[in-house]
């Protein structure tokens, strides 16, 4: 018998079970991007068929971060920058849990950049969502690494003279597996997608374009965007790295003049997952590491049976 | 005939094959029946610079390095010997000879590798005068054409221990033994020659006058040779640790490493990850999914875990991190030790948080305190910390293999199963209550884990409610507050009274003048109280372990049963001093400091001549190396 019965339970989920009892309500402020990402998580996992106690949520420090305080999974609330860290360790040591990392912009590819670039250069088996909202939202309002040239805030009062990071490039050439932009106004779009990084074993890397009303009101809602995969404009081959760098080029530069491009950009189901890398030399055990802890039969080795060499 | 003991010392150029020879001949001494205890210096770079094994073997216990040493087989450095050599790694002149006399004893032996150690070199160390004068007695040997006639130039390394063999006249089987362990085929052939022709030469060619010869010993049981570093992955293996995340640094490496080579075969997992904050969160999302983990770093590393170290004590998840001292500040001293981290280890990380730091002082104790660290974690549910250095990292030394041989202990501590989440409290909306304070006992409320049914909840480094909610409600920050704090109450009380031997006493029970240490510190004080005993003075040592929660009553029965004490640490503050008194609140006037922090560990005899100095109320330093911090008024 497993230890860990709610993974893998085989019934009809409501998406209801999703959301916590009496409280905490969201605060974050009406019209914010946020909502939406909350919205279509919780529309995608009944979806595939996951269960809320199968499900661990990791998030970093920001508006964003507080995703998981209203989403009724197992969860953890890190600190700023270092949910991914946390989350592929979680996957590392319970590779049956479906782990999904989320955060903001300033908290993925700021502070937490160095771990996001490893993240998906090791492809490790999990989703990772950063709500792109070219803004520190909870430290009220200063530049971050996606706010547009020029933007003035606080601390760069007379426009931040950086170029904004491009983080669909960025993750293509760190070495994500699937890597797709949506955005916060298009629900149906940001369902699907969250279903299919789920689904998708390898680091899936989700740019979840989120408005700030708050603190980038100046700043695009995002509104009209389009969808690159239903628009006969761009006709590219998800799977090819090459095409795929094009069209991100093309869409990380369009979207500083206005024009919103959402869609999959990136689809490589042929790479293996970390986990499946890591068994194939050896390194990783056949069965989720903490099964092993309820297991009564399980043989654990002593470090007496390995003196001999010091005799 | 034989020695009371023998402290050979092999020097040359790192990444010259000195450790590893120095290893074997270890092994084989210990193998002969004789305790031993090794001590390593090298410096930081990968080919070069001088470097030194010294090994000290005896026929009763050894804790320590020796004061000085009785024999020096001086290698040649094996590179710069051409200028493209010269172009990569520089010409730095390595002295193996020259830089090692100092602490050389009288009537000690030498041997040199005339090969490569020239005439000009001995003249102008003026090596005649002074071993005359010391009563050395040399023996300059072209091991390099010895070397290089039987097989390759870098096997001059078994010519020297067949010297050595010679000179002391042991027999040649343990070391024949670990060779053929070790290699085979050529490779094998040509050392044996090596070693075979370098002692005939020896005995036939040479007849020797000095005394000293291989101790004679023997064991009632086997034993075996190892580092407090194996100690302490050894001890997490036997706690059922089976996840490491790292980051390299000096000298942790070596526990990560000796885990990392062998989780494949245990179904343990290793991770070399960017940097060492992703190392301690790594090790935090892991036991947050249910395995026992760890990480770990040296002082520069364990910097960036302050962050991951304090996630670990709000979300009250358990992990073990180990910190292992080097010289400090920043990159300090690479490849020497010091006891320079105890305040960072105590205090690091925001707001009121609490850990529990041990700091294991031999062999034994890294062992025993890594099982504990893991037992305290998961019991307690709080972060631990194994705080120790290089030294007692590198060192190795024999232990009775019985030591070993105990029962793993895998259990996941106050980890619920599904039934027992069945029977726990829950909250109206259907979730756990992991943070519970109504009825958590010695301050810990069992923990879920992800996966498990009816264990829904959050985590987080935000203060929160019962089922982890954000919350800054001023009732529920106090009584979280207070119940996190209570737990370390509870862990003092269990190791008190399960554990009390983590505080280690030894010397005169009677005496009125105390020496109190703590880590690596151990051996060495331990030898000069038996000294200073042997002497005719009456002193006591103390030395602890446990820097939290601290021995309160044990130090201060200690304390107060002296007239005097000596406060020995490596470093030049006097942290441990400081500890005392911040947590006795008093005692400041009846300690002194004696303090090293040069990069080497202490001698013995240096703490004898602290003790001496400070008796006798000498306005002085004992030497140039070490130095007394006075007392100071509480
Ligand atoms: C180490 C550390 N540095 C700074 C902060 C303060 N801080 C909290 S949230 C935040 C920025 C959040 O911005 P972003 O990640 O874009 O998330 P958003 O609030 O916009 O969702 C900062 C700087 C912190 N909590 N920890
Ligand atoms: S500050 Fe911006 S990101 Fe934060 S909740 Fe308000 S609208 Fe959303």
């Amino acid at each position: 018998m497993s230890a860990f019965n709610a993974i893998g339970e085989e019934r009809e989920i409501d998406r209801d079970e999703f959301t916590p009892g009496i409280e905490p309500q969201p605060t974050w402020c009406p019209g914010c991007g946020d909502f939406g990402v909350l919205k279509a998580l919780k529309q995608a996992l009944p979806e595939v068929g996951k269960t809320p106690e199968e499900v661990l949520t990791v998030t970093g420090i920001g508006c964003s971060g507080k995703l998981n305080s209203y989403l009724d999974t197992y969860g953890f609330h890190t600190i700023h920058g270092r949910s991914l860290p946390v989350a592929r360790a979680a996957k590392l040591a319970n590779t049956d849990l479906e782990v999904i990392a989320a955060g903001g912009d300033g908290d993925g590819y700021g502070i937490g950049g160095n771990h996001f670039i490893h993240s998906a250069r090791e492809n490790h088996d999990m989703t990772y969502i950063v709500f792109n909202n070219e803004i520190f939202g909870l430290t009220k309002g200063q530049t971050s690494p996606t706010s547009p040239k020029g933007h003035k805030s606080k601390t760069q009062p007379s426009g931040s003279a950086k170029t904004p990071l491009r983080p669909l490039s960025l993750s293509l050439n760190a070495g994500a597996s699937y890597i797709a932009r949506t955005a916060a106004v298009n629900p149906n779009q940001a369902k699907e997608i969250i279903k299919e990084a789920i689904e998708h074993d390898g680091f899936a890397h989700i740019d979840f374009l989120t408005q700030c009303p708050t603190w980038n009101k100046d700043a695009r809602q995002y509104v009209p965007y389009i969808d690159v995969q239903e628009s006969d404009d761009y006709d590219f081959d998800v799977t090819d790295r090459r095409e795929a760098a094009e069209m991100m080029h093309e869409t990380e530069d369009v979207l500083n003049e206005g024009t919103v491009l959402t869609g999959r950009y990136y689809v490589d189901d042929d790479r293996p997952s970390y986990q499946q890398e890591k068994a194939a030399v050896g390194e990783m055990p056949d069965e989720p590491l903490a099964e092993r802890y309820f297991d009564d039969d399980a043989e654990w080795e002593r470090s007496y049976d390995l003196l001999e060499r010091h005799t | 005939m034989s020695s009371d003991e023998l402290i050979w010392r092999i020097a040359g150029g790192s990444g010259d094959g000195i450790d590893s020879t120095s290893q074997n001949f270890a092994k084989a001494l210990m193998r002969s029946g004789l305790d031993v205890f090794t001590h390593r210096h090298y410096p930081s770079r990968i080919r070069g610079g001088h470097t030194y094994v010294e090994i000290r073997a005896a026929d009763h216990e050894v804790q320590s390095r020796g004061d000085g040493y009785n024999f020096l087989l001086a290698l040649g450095d094996s590179f710069a010997r051409n200028p493209q050599e010269e172009a990569y790694y520089g010409n730095e002149e390595i002295k193996p000879l020259s830089e090692n006399l100092d602490d050389l004893r009288e009537g000690g032996i030498i041997v040199y590798d005339e090969g490569l150690i020239g005439e000009e070199d001995v003249a102008d160390i003026d090596l005649e005068a002074r071993a005359e004068e010391n009563n050395w007695h040399v023996f300059p040997m072209d091991l390099r054409g010895l070397a290089r006639e039987h097989g390759r130039e870098v096997m001059r390394n078994t010519a020297g221990v067949g010297v050595t063999a010679a000179l002391l006249e042991m027999d040649l089987d343990h070391i024949e033994d670990l060779m053929s362990d070790a290699m085979g085929g050529d490779v094998l052939e040509s050392n044996l020659e090596i070693l075979h022709e370098a002692y005939d030469t020896v005995a036939e060619e040479y007849d020797f006058d000095h005394d000293l010869r291989a101790p004679e010993g023997s064991h009632e049981t086997e034993q075996a040779l190892l580092s407090g570093s194996n100690a302490i992955a050894y001890g997490a293996i036997d706690a059922g640790c089976r996840f490491i995340a790292g980051y390299p640094m000096t000298p942790w490496t070596d526990v990560f490493t000796i885990l990392s080579q062998n989780f494949p075969d245990m179904g343990g997992v290793s991770e070399q990850v960017e940097d060492e904050i992703a190392a301690a969160a790594l090790a935090v999302g892991a036991s947050h999914a249910g395995a026992k983990a760890m990480s770990g770093s040296s002082g520069g590393g364990f910097a960036l875990m302050s962050e991951p170290l304090g996630l670990a004590e709000m979300t009250e998840t358990p992990i073990v991190l180990v910190e292992s001292m080097r010289a400090g500040p920043s990159t300090g001293m690479p490849t020497k030790p010091e006891q320079g981290d105890l305040e960072f280890v105590l205090y690091t990380s925001q707001g009121d948080s609490s850990r529990v730091v041990f700091a294991p002082g031999n062999i034994e104790e890294a062992y025993d305190q890594t099982r504990l660290a893991f037992k305290i974690a998961w019991d307690y549910q709080i972060p631990t910390i194994i705080i120790y250095d290089q030294k007692l990292s590198g060192e190795n030394t024999n232990v009775d293999v019985e030591f070993f041989d105990r029962e793993p202990e895998p259990d996941l501590g106050s980890t619920m199963t599904e039934e027992e989440l069945r029977e726990a409290a829950h909250d109206a909306s259907g979730k756990f209550k992991r943070f519970n304070y109504d009825d958590a006992e010695k301050g810990v409320s069992p923990r879920s884990l992800p996966g498990q049914q009816g264990g829904r909840f959050l985590a987080t480094g935000n203060e929160h409610s019962p089922v982890g909610h954000i919350s800054e409600d001023p009732d529920n920050r106090v009584f979280q507050m207070d119940r996190r704090l209570e737990k370390l109450d509870h862990i003092r009380e269990e190791l008190t009274e399960e554990h009390a031997s983590n505080q280690t006493t030894f010397g005169d029970e009677t005496a009125e003048y105390g020496i109190i240490t703590w880590g690596s510190s151990q051996g060495a004080v331990a030898e000069a109280v038996e000294r200073l005993n042997g002497n005719g003075y009456a002193v006591k040592g103390l030395s602890v372990s446990d820097m939290m929660p601290f021995p309160e009553a044990e130090v201060t029965d200690f304390l107060e049963s002296v007239d005097e004490a000596m406060v020995v640490e490596m470093n030049a503050t006097a942290q441990f001093r400081g500890l005392i008194q911040k947590e006795l609140g008093r005692f400041g006037d009846k300690m002194t400091s004696l303090l090293k922090y040069n990069g080497n560990p202490f001698e013995p005899a240096e703490i004898v001549e602290g003790y001496e100095v400070n008796l006798e109320g000498e306005d002085r330093q004992p030497s140039a190396q070490v130095r007394i911090e006075p007392a100071a008024g509480d």
